[in-house]
């Protein structure tokens, strides 16, 4: 049985049905009510009419991944609904309501023999002047649990205000129709919500909105843009707010032009970020080397979708960790790091700001479709200390050496308008004074100097997330790190102890910290979503792991849940 | 005159210190130009000959500055109209120069600027009304005499190089 | 007067750094950075508040010889770094310089969109119609038929009009100059700097080694007999129907630069994770 405090609901429909708005609505009510949630969203190649689910699971504790099965699916319509499939499973506890003029539901549906219970929503809402079959959906949806109805009252006044009042009062009309029409139903299991006087503040955001909250905080004030799904909310999230606080942010023609102007910005003494997906961060890569060599801080997120090539846009994967960790050409030791939910997006993204500031290197943050664009509704995140401060150099008066050797690799770094410290960045391979040489010696030192600055840092305890004590210690990194949570959460009510080691830092290695995080592990079973186990691959080629492993690996778009860990784990038994 | 019709007028005698110090602080910008290409592209022989060059306009260019006295010859220089098209007559011409160039091609490429200083002072001398303006000139006229003869003699010593001096026992290679 | 004279006052020389040219003996680019030199220190500005930008080329080698700040960035993308540049520090003084193959060819889609966003900076092109870092391959300046190893009998293709492009994508100033003119590309470089917006210097620099020919182009160029134009469609007709060896200014906009606000923040950090509170 599923737990009472852990409820997911989906919404299905299609030609602009609604079923996001319906599910952005459900899960904003939630919050309000003292639920801790995450929304996600799967959508059809359209632009607009296409099919699209959204699903919504509440909790009353951190929720950071996809459920197994859902409570309740809400059909508005069925058409093309079978492209959901393996995303939106019911079980044979699922409550299933559809509108009988929608269409057929999906061969899976019917396979679970989970009762459709018919709800004639698109003849109710015609009913009802201007009505909308969604919030009658969302009605139905909040009856069952346990919403009160003002919660949406209220955010009816928000969301459609530009839409006027007739909107207003039809989709108020609308979800009155919908709790009618649920009054009969339940979902066979009570319904305990959360508990109140929490004080702590609650948020609901996207994990691009948190990344590019987390980059602000972290000193960025300027950022280039080129339009990219799913990354673009990070840029237009930071157009009007790097304004706010006195950045700026600057459309690019292309994803080349876009680093290269962060590359410039930064050059200047402005921390910069770009943000961009799998095709973008494949024509940023001849720059990423540039600014590798030439030392100059940049920021980069790659919000991850399936690959290779145009790939699956919409849909996440974790494939391009071979391109980040190892794609530019030459010895170029940067910074990769990976988020491991919505909210860790902003710690994540703050504290790469902050690394590549100090280290003066670039910082590619591994983020993904799912992290990215899915709406969590989280505590507030801690507040972090996390500013970039960039070594300056000071005014000179003889010969600056930009690239001057130090016993920590950073060499102070003179901006423009700083006398007397005039130097060239270079790309080619330099000397000290940043002369260009193909001299062996000079190679060696400067290659030395860059990988020492980054192997020497103390990265601290945020480089991964270790948790638990089993000898089995479950491997994982970005987003799929918060299925693996759950899956071990599961394990241990079962008196299963498994442990997590999740790397957070994945550039440089840190093969003394996993080592140590590995001591006593009898067994790792590696999880990612990607087709190459590229995670397991670089895992091999920096760390020694224990003799026993299994690898779980799925590429995109097909999340992998906690049940698929859960039984990967009891399967294991010794 | 018509060959210096686009020179800086000439209206008083800090007109010609300042054109003076221009036209030769340009000369030893060039063989120094010249000197480190020559550096560069491994052309000892040649290194020297543009170093000495460059050293002997640098004489004149200062003795130009000394007998300027009081004048400020060089913030004189920067507010006078610039050289146009054709540019100071000593200003040798950077693009004939050639990494296999010989002591000869050198000289060869000084003269003419050489030939157009003294032709300049001598214009002066033969257009200005004013005794000090005429008097100085005739002094730079000499000087620029010396510096052609001087040329003149230093090619005796060096014969012209057969034809095939240009020809590379490399070839050119690629970079980045 | 005063015998202390001109010390303070800028020379061509507080311009130069003390790193040697890798230049080929007889290379036009040799007078570009004496035009470089020039008019900055007619310009009168310290060096530390210059920024010499380039991408990837024989001519993107010139940042270091200056004793300005220098950015030798990837090849093509040098406009891209000087408009993340100026707009972050509208303080400095930001030439880009670059070559026909990098500024044309690699980075063409860059030039069209920085004539479009009208930064106030300065982009200069050494052009030779011909990669030389390479060893002589043919540019999109070259003439059709100048026979190369990569092209034998030659490209058959119709060079690109820079100054045609720049004025068509919205380039505010536009000049063409020839190297062995030193001082009137100086003064053409003072006027590009001192403009507001995007202005485009097209130099005209010969390549002594792959182009032997081009050392006739002295004999080639002559000043151009009008002055410049604001309008673009006289520019446009000027540029299309001169002799390509025109020299000076030829068109002069007043179009705004693109300079976003920055530097003074509008509200408190603090301010900006209201709109994710519940």
């Amino acid at each position: 049985m599923p737990n009472a405090q852990n409820l997911s609901v989906a919404f299905v429909g299609s030609g602009g049905a609604g079923a996001l708005t319906a599910g952005s609505l459900l899960l904003e009510a939630a919050g309000a009510a003292g639920w801790q949630g995450l929304l996600i969203r799967t959508v059809g190649p359209q632009i607009r009419g296409g099919e699209a689910a959204a699903v919504v699971r509440l909790a009353d504790h951190p929720v950071e991944s996809l459920p197994d099965h859902l409570d309740l699916l809400i059909g508005i319509d069925w058409l093309n609904a079978q492209r959901f499939g393996a995303e939106i499973e019911v079980g044979p506890h699922s409550l299933v309501i559809g509108d009988p003029r929608g269409g057929e539901p999906p061969k899976g549906i019917a396979a679970f023999g989970a009762p459709i219970v018919a709800i004639p929503m698109k003849d109710m809402a015609k009913a009802i002047p201007d009505g909308r079959p969604n919030m009658i959906a969302l009605g139905i949806a909040g009856k069952l649990l346990g919403l009160g109805e003002p919660a949406f009252l209220a955010l009816f006044e928000k969301w459609f205000a530009d839409k006027g009042q007739a909107a207003i009062d039809a989709s108020r009309a609308s979800l009155k129709a919908g709790y009618e029409a649920a009054r009969d139903l339940d979902l066979g299991r009570p319904i305990v919500p959360p508990k109140a006087g929490s004080t702590q503040k609650k948020w609901l955001v996207s994990g691009n909105e948190a990344a590019a909250l987390g980059a602000i905080r972290g000193g960025i004030r300027f950022a280039a843009a080129y339009p990219i799904t799913p990354a673009t909310e990070i840029l237009e999230w930071l157009a009007p707010n790097l304004a706010k606080v006195g950045g700026a942010l600057l459309q690019a023609e292309d994803e080349l032009a876009a680093i290269n102007m962060i590359i410039g910005a930064s050059y200047g003494g402005t921390p910069a970020l770009t943000a961009t997906s799998g095709p973008g961060l494949s024509l940023m890569i001849e720059a990423l080397g540039l600014a590798t060599a030439a030392e100059i801080p940049i920021v980069v997120i790659d919000v991850m979708r399936g690959g290779p090539s145009t790939g699956i846009p919409t849909k996440s994967e974790q494939a391009d960790l071979n391109i980040a960790v190892y794609g530019c050409h030459g010895d170029a030791p940067h910074l990769v790091l990976a988020p491991q939910s919505v909210g860790d997006c902003l710690f994540t993204t703050q504290w790469a700001t902050y690394l590549a500031e100090t280290l003066q290197t670039p910082a590619i943050v591994l983020s993904d479709q799912f992290v990215g664009q899915n709406h969590a509704i989280i505590e507030r995140p801690a507040e972090i200390a996390f500013l970039g401060q960039r070594s300056r150099a000071a005014e000179a008066a003889g010969e600056y050496k930009r690239y001057a050797l130090a016993a920590n690799g950073v060499s102070p770094m003179a901006i423009p308008g700083i006398r007397g410290a005039q130097y060239t960045a270079d790309g080619l391979t330099h000397t000290e004074r940043g002369i260009p040489t193909s001299g062996a010696a000079d190679h060696q030192i400067q290659l030395d100097k860059r990988r020492d600055k980054l192997e020497r840092f103390n990265y601290g305890d945020h480089w991964a997330s270790i948790e638990g004590t089993g000898n089995l210690a479950v491997i994982a990194w970005g987003s799929v790190t918060g299925a693996v949570r759950e899956a071990i959460a599961r394990a241990a009510e079962d008196g299963i102890e498994v442990s997590l080691i999740a790397p957070r830092l994945l550039s440089p290695a840190r093969p003394e910290q996993f080592a140590a995080a590995l001591r006593g592990k009898k067994r790792a079973l590696i999880v990612e979503q990607s087709h190459g186990a590229q995670f397991h691959r670089y895992l091999r080629a920096h760390y020694d792991l224990p003799a026993a492993v299994r690898v779980l690996n799925r590429p995109g778009p097909l999340p992998i849940k906690p049940g698929e860990i859960h039984r990967a784990i009891k399967d294991w038994r010794l | 005159m018509s060959q210096f019709a686009d020179a800086p007028k000439i209206a008083s005698l800090a007109d010609l210190f300042a054109v003076a110090y221009q036209i030769e602080a340009d000369a030893v910008e060039r063989y120094t130009v010249l000197a480190d290409q020559m550096e560069t592209h491994n052309n000892p022989e040649l290194v020297a000959v543009f170093r000495d060059l460059a050293r002997a306009e640098a004489i004149h260019r200062d003795e130009i500055l000394r007998l300027a006295g009081d004048i400020d010859v060089i913030a004189h220089a920067q507010r006078m109209a610039k050289w146009k098209r054709g540019e100071s007559p000593e200003e040798s011409d950077l693009s004939s120069a050639h990494y296999l160039m010989t002591p000869w091609h050198a000289l060869q490429l000084a003269l003419p600027g050489e030939e157009r200083a003294l032709a300049f002072f001598t214009s002066i001398v033969e257009s200005t009304t004013d005794p000090e303006i005429k008097r100085m000139a005739a002094e730079f006229m000499e000087e620029e005499t010396e510096h052609v003869n001087l040329v003149h003699q230093l090619l005796k010593k060096y014969p012209s190089p057969p034809e095939s001096w240009p020809q590379e026992s490399d070839p050119p290679v690629s970079q980045e | 007067m005063s015998t202390a004279k001109t010390q303070l006052a800028c020379k061509p020389a507080d311009y130069k750094s003390d790193i040697k040219p890798i230049w080929c003996p007889g290379c036009g680019d040799y007078h570009v950075l004496m035009s470089f030199t020039r008019a900055f220190a007619e310009l009168g500005l310290p060096p530390e508040q210059i920024v010499v930008v380039s991408g990837i080329g024989c001519s993107s080698r010139i940042p270091a010889y200056t004793n300005c700040y220098g950015f030798h960035g990837v090849h093509g993308r040098s406009l891209a770094v000087g408009a993340g540049l100026k707009v972050t520090r509208p303080d400095l003084t930001v030439v880009v310089a670059s070559g026909d193959g990098d500024g044309y060819s690699i980075g063409g889609n860059h030039f069209l969109h920085a004539c479009r966003r009208n930064v106030d900076m300065t982009y200069v092109v050494m052009d030779n119609h011909i990669y030389g870092m390479t060893k002589g391959q043919p540019s999109p300046t070259t003439e059709p038929e100048f026979d190369t190893a990569l092209s034998p009998g030659g490209t058959g293709l119709r060079p690109f009009h820079p100054l045609v492009i720049a004025l068509a994508s919205g380039a505010n100033f536009i000049a063409r100059c020839f190297s062995g003119e030193p001082n009137e590309t100086a003064s053409v470089l003072v006027e590009a700097i001192r403009h507001p917006g995007f202005s485009f210097v097209e130099i005209l620099s010969p390549c002594v080694t792959f182009r032997p020919d081009e050392k006739n182009w002295k004999n080639l160029v002559h000043p151009a007999p009008v002055v410049a134009t604001d309008d673009p469609a006289k520019a446009a007709r000027r540029i299309m129907t001169d002799d390509g060896f025109n020299i000076g200014i030829l068109y002069r906009g007043d179009r705004k630069p693109y300079a976003p606000e920055t530097g003074q923040a509008l509200v408190e950090l603090s301010e900006l994770e209201k709109e994710f509170e519940l």
